[in-house]
């Protein structure tokens, strides 16, 4: 029977920090997706959302279990149990998206997350960590079916009317100050470089940038200029919007501490 | 344990597995999908087989595991110890011809093997010429790049009108 609550020390072994970060990305925008399911503006997309979740979901459990064999936690004490503190995902990614927010929002931080994440997993393809590198294998063939599906969103969207068009770019232009995090490299990656774990968050910026600006050039949008803003999620430093998300996905282990299926 | 012992066994789990449906396209089996990747025998007698899954969160992997283990305990060649292999990765390539045979009698168009190379650009609104199953023709559309299961997409043939579904190349 698994424990009611899940402590950890707020810092972790950089490890343990480096993989949860990924992990928790993948977690908390499946989670996001989660509520369009039974919204989406038409069928298909319903359906592609919950698909994209449903990938996500699988990345993050695999790397959880992984994560959790030296935290000595399971998956679901991981997912369900921890408190805001305890999540390491990108600030973006917890940001509101269907409920106050706009299908341009949804459609443009798929695409963010999927690019970040397929050039992460390409390089994690050669983590020290078999473990690692099979997860990565796997799923750097998702986040190319992702990112492809979300670009053409943004490329109709944005090369679309008058009112998709200005839309898209303000959904771009809200998303751009939290971008900033995914390439804000620490002392967790400087770990993970040294111990052959992964890459540094700085050395996907260049491959990041490039895809974006080829899709959004052809979206016909602005790329928005950097702020000095910095989010801190990635460091267990929430904003507001995580506190509810996690109420909502952690209801029942809540409610009924321990119960299984 | 004698060599042609260890040997007839395997080849019994085989026999038992190339007859597994595929919980979600029932009309190929789990090796015709090229998810079974070995049968081990080991040296304390128990048997494991090495499956491994299609997408990261394919929910049908649980099925699977648990249907291969009664199959084969059911086969009298239990006890059976799944163990799930990520690496090498999945792909569309290990679906074997007869299984692409039978996915096209079945309606659902199979994946050409895996062309796209993981470091070629993404081209946006540049989806697979696929040929219908029912009727052959080159003049087909794609309705949706998500379907009914993590593996496919859902098309339509613009020459005889039938939607189909077509295994997506990963």
């Amino acid at each position: 029977m698994p424990s009611s609550t899940c402590e950890l020390p707020l810092v972790l072994a950089p490890r343990a920090e480096y993989l949860l970060r990924i992990a928790d990305s993948a977690l908390i925008h499946a989670q996001r997706l989660c509520e369009w399911c039974g919204h989406g503006p038409v069928l298909e997309e319903d359906i592609a959302l919950s698909n994209v979740a449903l990938d996500l979901l699988g990345q993050a459990r695999a790397l959880l279990t992984h994560a959790g064999r030296e935290l000595d936690r399971d998956e679901d004490q991981l997912a369900f149990l921890r408190d805001e503190r305890g999540f390491r995902n990108l600030t973006l990614l917890e940001r509101p998206l269907r409920r106050g927010g706009d299908f341009a929002d949804t459609v443009l931080r798929n695409l963010l997350l999927a690019t970040w994440l397929g050039q992460l997993w390409r390089r994690l393809q050669r983590s020290a960590d078999a473990e690692v590198a099979a997860i990565a294998a796997k799923a750097v063939k998702e986040s190319r079916y992702h990112e492809q599906h979300a670009g053409e969103w943004v490329v109709r969207l944005g090369d679309g009317t008058a009112e998709s068009a200005a839309r898209m770019q303000a959904a771009l232009d809200r998303a751009w100050p939290d971008v900033a995090e995914m390439f804000e490299a620490d002392a967790v990656d400087a770990a993970a470089v040294a111990s052959g774990l992964g890459p540094s968050r700085a050395e996907l910026r260049d491959d990041c940038m490039a895809a974006w600006r080829g899709c959004f050039a052809e979206a016909l949008l602005k790329v928005p200029a950097d702020t000095a803003f910095r989010s801190t999620g990635t460091r267990g430093l929430h904003s507001e919007h995580l506190g509810p998300l996690l109420a909502e996905m952690q209801v029942l282990q809540r409610g009924f501490p321990g119960g299984v299926w | 344990m004698r060599g042609s012992e260890v040997t007839s066994r395997e080849q019994a789990a085989w026999h038992v597995l190339r007859a597994l449906p595929d919980p979600e396209v029932p009309v190929i089996s789990l090796v015709e999908l090229g998810i079974v990747r070995g049968v081990r025998l080991r040296d304390d007698g128990g048997m494991e087989v090495v499956l491994t899954p299609t997408y990261s969160g394919c929910p049908a992997t649980e099925a699977i595991e648990r249907s291969v283990r009664d199959a084969l305990d059911e086969a009298g060649l239990g006890p059976v110890d799944i163990v799930l292999q990520r690496a090498p990765a999945w792909t569309t390539d290990w679906i074997s011809g007869e299984g692409r045979a039978k996915l096209l009698q079945y309606g659902i168009a199979p994946s050409g093997r895996c062309a796209v190379a993981a470091d070629q650009p993404i081209r946006f609104h540049a989806t697979p010429a696929v040929g219908c199953p029912r009727c052959g023709s080159a003049r087909t559309q794609r309705l949706s790049a998500f379907g009914s299961t993590p593996c496919k997409s859902l098309y339509r043939c613009l020459a005889c009108a039938e939607p189909f579904e077509f295994f997506k190349p990963i």
